[in-house]
Order: structure tokens, then sequence, then C-alpha cells
């Protein structure tokens, strides 16, 4: 077992399934000569060639079509946007053609394409490039919507992604691709929808995903030495959702804290509460709580960016107002 | 970071409660659902449970306190941490002291009892709406699994909501423990004139509710025909012993000896009524009501029951004779914890008499008649005397002064039993 960035856990997967079927490729902003806006796609140009790692012009939603095209036409493009909040520019072809073709077509054709790219804030980037997406796409029936939280997973949730026949969105994080974390060498395989326990505890329950698995750990660590056991679930799939490991969580520690980078109104944490009062009503002993970014558009000066968003002192004091003990 | 342990309501109307007894001590581990005290509700003993794991770091509120609802009375944390040690501002005055038991031995001048202002009443932890419980879903379904009527359950959560730890804590609080009687014990040779024992929550319920209920001081009576004949002729035959002595012995006397020594066979009736507490007299000082022109006076025997029935005659005449002529000093008429009222030289078949607080009981004695009463098969001419006990209920209870008027009817049909 390797240690890797997050970065390179990506780009070994790239490398991996590219390698592995001749049909994927890789577009988008600078990801050939420049090896990627954020080095993901190092040393595929080289190795590919640019009919596979193909440069694009600054045009989100005609490179996102092109790549629609090409998934029709049997390949597997895996379209990078430098960020989420460009890729508002090309939602027209994810939401319109890509979700939609496999239905539309009465299932003959489908649409085995990637659109990946960092979500979410980094540091100071403002309002305009600060945003959390997942709450957007993951609304969308026919797209799949993962999260990786560490590069294991970043590794795994890839290669499932670009070997899924449906559109799957992959959330990175400018802010995750730094993040060490052992990867198993070779085929190494995450399953898309399966949740997994970070963090086993037996008081509440701190479901979270991307980088609020590193929130939800801190938070942890601090419950810990309040003799608070939290169990740090994180999701890894937003859609489908692993809706069996939440409830049996829930059922186990009675308690939820949902976490997240977006903000609250229709964010994904409403979609988990829903579930959870619906289907672990009985086991509930006290409403879920839900710690968000602050409704408000990512505020650019340092203190007001770190007071919107999550942090572990807001999951904690969730986890102790779930707990009765606030 | 350390958690507060709060006074919670443990029954439906519990406003305050007293700590009778601490199960845990300052250092010592406790765990969640561990007993950490003993605490009187207005309805009986119940168990304060730990809602956290941790070290009892402080106890802030001494055996014996009551406080009100929501108080903190203790801290849960880790050892070593920091806590407020000398409890927060909410705590306040409102803790009443515990009043201080007997005094070490002292000169027979009673100490003057300790008035503490009465506790403001907290506002009620019980949710307006009583007929509704609310209950998270799980300790719904926990209550259900294991029995427990969630209607008996105060909830810990917010407005009253009973969350998992009440249901699991709850089979605990559900075992109520009926608050111990305070036991009539026979009178100390010497030493401790009285004990003030802090009035138990039930005692203070008692206390409000009948007091609403009829007047300042909740009366109820007792009556009981006792038979004087044996009474009667032991007072003839020491008369005759006495003989030109002087000093007859009356009626009167033999009755404030007999209700002297059976209040030493009942403390609970000789006993003041003191707001927060009641005062169980060890000495015995029985007043006598006296008419006076303007009114009435009760003259003190003081320690009737060590006295004999001479002593009891010539004092209690002394006593009458400078009460009607107005020159009793107050020290000869205050201090009584029990009196007698004795109407039956004015031929009264019986009547109530009105309790002299703080004392708890008063006898009302009628007039000695002869009547015709059955014996075995036979009706015999008997001479009969009716006696009424007023009780003061927050502090006599009625079996309490029903077993207090057999003992004094037995004394009085068996003048010998005073001997014993």
């Amino acid at each position: 077992m390797a240690t890797l960035t997050y970065r390179d856990a990506l780009n070994q997967a790239l490398r991996e399934e590219m390698q592995r079927d001749p049909n994927v490729f890789l577009m988008g902003e600078e990801v050939g000569v420049y090896q990627g806006a954020y080095k993901v796609s190092r040393g595929l140009l080289e190795e590919f060639g640019p009919k596979r790692v193909v440069d694009t012009p600054i045009a989100e939603l005609g490179f996102a079509g092109i790549g629609v095209g090409a998934a029709m036409g049997g390949l597997r493009p895996v379209i990078e946007f430098m960020t989420w909040n460009f890729a508002v520019l090309a939602l027209d072809q994810i939401v319109n053609s890509a979700a939609k073709m496999l239905y539309m077509s009465g299932g003959q054709i489908p649409m085995p394409i990637v659109f990946r790219g960092p979500n979410g804030a980094a540091l100071q980037l403002a309002s305009q490039h600060s945003q959390a997406w997942e709450s957007w796409v993951s609304h969308i029936p026919g797209l799949k919507v993962v999260a990786p939280a560490t590069p294991a997973d970043a590794k795994g949730l890839l290669k499932s992604a670009i070997r899924d026949n449906n559109p799957v969105i992959v959330l990175e994080g400018e802010m995750l691709y730094n993040l060490k974390g052992e990867v198993p060498d070779g085929e190494h395989i995450v399953p898309i929808g399966r949740a997994d326990i970070k963090r086993p505890g037996n008081d509440v329950t701190l479901v979270c995903h991307s980088k609020t698995v590193t929130v939800a750990l801190k938070a942890a660590e601090q419950l810990a030495e309040q003799n608070v056991s939290a169990e740090v679930l994180d999701l890894r799939s937003i859609r489908p959702l692993d809706e069996a490991a939440i409830l049996e969580s829930v059922k186990k520690t009675n308690r939820a804290v949902v976490v997240e980078e977006g903000w609250p109104h229709a964010g994904i944490g409403a979609q988990i509460v829903d579930l959870i009062q619906r289907d672990a009503f009985d086991d509930l002993d006290a409403p879920v709580q839900r710690v968000t970014q602050a409704d408000v558009p990512m505020p650019y000066n340092k203190v007001l960016e770190r007071a919107a968003k999550a942090s572990p002192e807001k999951v904690v004091a969730a986890a102790r107002r779930v707990l009765y003990l606030e | 970071m350390a958690t507060k342990v709060h006074m919670e309501a443990l029954s439906p109307t519990m406003e305050e409660g007293r700590l009778v007894k601490w199960n845990k001590h300052e250092g010592d581990a406790v765990k969640s659902g561990d007993t950490l005290a003993e605490v009187e509700t207005d309805k009986a003993v119940m168990e304060l449970v730990a809602r956290s794991d941790g070290q009892l770091l402080k106890v802030l509120v001494p055996e014996g306190t009551t406080v009100p609802v929501g108080n903190i009375v203790a801290w849960i944390g880790k050892p070593g941490e920091k806590v407020d040690g000398a409890g927060s501002t909410e705590q306040g005055a409102a803790a009443s002291k515990p009043a201080p038991t007997a005094p070490a031995p002292a000169p027979k001048a009673a100490a003057p009892a300790p008035a503490s202002p009465p506790t403001p009443p907290a506002p009620a932890a019980a949710p307006a709406d009583a007929t509704r419980v609310k209950a998270s879903p799980l300790a719904k379904r926990i209550a259900k699994e294991v029995g427990v009527d969630l209607k008996l359950v105060q909830g810990s959560g917010p407005g009253g909501r009973v969350i998992k730890r009440d249901v699991e804590g709850g089979a605990a609080q559900a075992r109520a423990v009926a608050a111990p009687a305070p036991s009539s014990v026979l009178r100390a040779p010497s030493g401790v004139p009285y004990e003030d024992v802090p009035l138990t929550q039930i005692r203070k319920t008692i206390a409000k509710r009948l007091a609403a209920s009829i007047g300042p001081i909740p009366h109820f009576f007792l009556t009981t025909e006792i038979d004087m004949e044996r009474a009667a002729e032991a007072r003839e035959a020491l008369n005759k012993q006495l003989g030109e002595e002087g000093g007859k012995i009356s009626f009167n006397d033999i009755i404030i000896k007999a209700v002297a020594l059976a209040l030493v066979q009942y403390r609970a009736c000789n006993a003041w009524f003191q707001e927060d507490h009641i005062r169980y007299w060890n000495e015995v000082h029985v007043g006598m009501a006296v008419a006076i022109e303007d009114g009435l006076i009760t003259p003190v025997i003081r320690n009737a029951d060590l006295k004999s029935l001479r002593e009891i005659g010539a004092e209690s005449r002394e006593l009458a004779g400078r009460a009607r002529s107005r020159r009793l000093k107050p020290e000869e008429y205050t201090g009584a914890t029990f009196s007698v009222s004795n109407l039956g030289m004015f031929d009264i078949d019986q009547f109530t008499a009105v309790i002299n607080p703080p004392e708890a009981g008063i006898v009302a004695i009628g007039s000695i008649v002869a009547k015709a009463v059955p014996d075995g098969d036979r009706v015999v001419v008997r001479r009969r005397l009716r006696v009424t006990m007023s009780c003061d209920h927050r502090v006599i209870d009625g079996a309490t002064g029903a077993a207090y008027l057999k003992t004094l009817k037995q004394m009085l049909e068996n003048p010998l039993a005073m001997l014993l």
C-alpha cells in the first residue's frame, strides 16, 4: 500500500483506466500540455498522446457537448472542469443531454461519461468561485454523483465512475488535492453508492462527505475528549445514496448531525434528514441537526469566510445539542 | 467539558427537592444511569440519576438542603477539570439552608428557632399540558418495550421532552421509596430540650394544602370516651391518704399527668410547627387553658411528665390563681408543647378546642358524667369523660393522633399504667 496524495491517486486512476480501455480519453482546459490546472493529468499527454488527452478552448458548454457526443458514439470521455463553478456554463449538456439520453432514447443510447473537477470553497476565492454544487447535480435523475474524501476513495471512485455506463459527476476539492493517504496498490475499486464509516462511534452519527469528512473527524476527536463517542459516516456517493448505512448508524446512535459544505436550503443534509425522520423515526432521540455553510454568498474576507464555513466547533456544538448536553 | 447535574423534576408537581443523601461523593467515578443521590420530592424519595460518565467533580448542595428544580446540584466531568465550584448565580439564595438539628446540650432556655425565609417556588418544569407527554420517538419505543409509563417519567429534554436517558433511568425513578416517618421515642432522661427536624417535602405539601383548606392551621378532631371509674377511685384513695395535708388531687391534675406521660410516648404529638421544619420536643410542657375575666390564658406546667400529681396539683392551682389575678410572667404562659382545655366544670359534654400555635395539639376535656354503658351483657352506670383532641394536620396525621389518644385513654382508664 502506497501513500499518495489525492491528486496522484486520481492520476493513477486515470492512467490505469486509460491503459485498461482505449476508449477512455481525457478532455478539458489545460489538461494536456499544462498537465492540468491542479496537475491531476500529469504525464498523461506524454503517455497517451494528444488524441486521448485533449486540450480545449475556454468553452465549457462546447467541450461538455463534444464529450456527450463522443459517449453516444461509444467512447468513454472524462471531462475535466477547472472548477465546478465553471461547469455551470455546461449544465445544459450535463442536465439536458447527458442525464436524459438513456431515458429519452428508450434505453438505446448509454452515456458512459465522467464530469470531474474541484468543488466547493478553497481559500479566499470569493463568492463566484467558492460554491458547492452537489445539491444541484444530485437533484437530477440520470446522474450519479460521487464526492471522495480520501486518496483511496478518490482513486476507487474515479475508476468506478469511468467504468460506469451512466454519466457520473466526480466532485473533487482544491483543498483535498494535497491530502495524503494510503491507497491500495493495483486494482482498487470503490463501488458507487456505498458509504464508509471513517470512525466508529456509539453516541451520535456525523454524516458527511468530501471536505466535511475532515471537519467531522476533527469534531469527533474533540467530542471524544468530552466522553462522547461520535461515528463519522462518509457518504462517498451522494447519488445513489447509501440509505442503509445511514439508517444502520442512526439506529445504533439514535442521534445524527449532517455536515455539508453547501448552503442549508434544499441542501444534501435536507435529503438525509428526510430519510432519517421517515425511516429511523422510532430510533431517534433528538431532532437531527445540520451544519452547513452560512446561507450567504461566500465572503472574500478571510475571517468572514472562516465564519461562514462548517467547522469542527460547529459540529461539536450541534452534536452536543442532539445529545442534550447544551 | 464538565456537565451540570440539575435538580430534576422527579414528580409531575415537584417544584423543589430536598437532597436526602449523596450516594456518590466528590471524586467518585460515575456512569450514566448511576444513582447520584436520593431526593425527596413532594411525594416520595426518588433517585437522582447521572446523565453522563466521568467523575463527580463537585457537589454543590449539602445533604438536607432543599433546592428548586433546575438548580445545579453537582458537576460531572473529567478528573482535574475545573468547574464552577461556588455554583452559578442561578443557584442564588433560593436554596434554603438545612435546619440545624438539636443543638449541643444547652441551658434549659430554648434557643430561638432559626427562621428561614420561605423558599420562592421555582417555575414548574412540568409541561403546561399535563395530559400530553412529550417524548422522543426512541424514548417512546423504549418505554413501551420495558413497560415504563411515560406519564410517570420526567423528561430532561427541551420543554420536558422525555428522551432515551430518562426512560433508561425510568425504571429506577418509578421505584418510589416512602419517606420514613419520625418515630416516637421515649423521653430521653436528660440533655437536649428539643430536636429541630426540617420539614419533609410531604409535610410541606400537607401544610400547604390543608392550610389552604381550613385556615392557617388545618385542624382535625378526634373524640373518644374514657371510663373514669378507676381514675375516680384512685383519686378518692389518694385524697383520703393526703387527708388534712391539703393539696387535694383534682381530675384535672390526673388528666394533665396522663396527657404528659402519653406525650412522652408520642413525641410526634409533642411538637411545634415552624414553617420550614417541625420541632419535636423531648421535654413535655403542658399548657393549661384558664378562663380569665376578659379572655383566657394558658399557664404552663413545665416538665409535667416528671412531676408528681401533688406537684402538678399545687402548681396548677397556684398558676391558675395568679392567672386570674393577671400576675403571670410571660415565661409562665409561653413555651407549652401541648395544651389541655377543660370545660368540665361548665357541664360541657364535649367540645373542640382551638390549637394554640405553634403547638400541634390540644385536648378538650368535657364533664365527667355518669352514664349507662354496656358491660358484657349487662348495663352498668359508669363515670365517663369525653375527650376531643384537636390536631394540626401539618404535624399530626389521623392515625398518629388516634394512637396518642388511645394511650391517653388507657392511662386514664388504668391509672396504674402511669406508674409504668
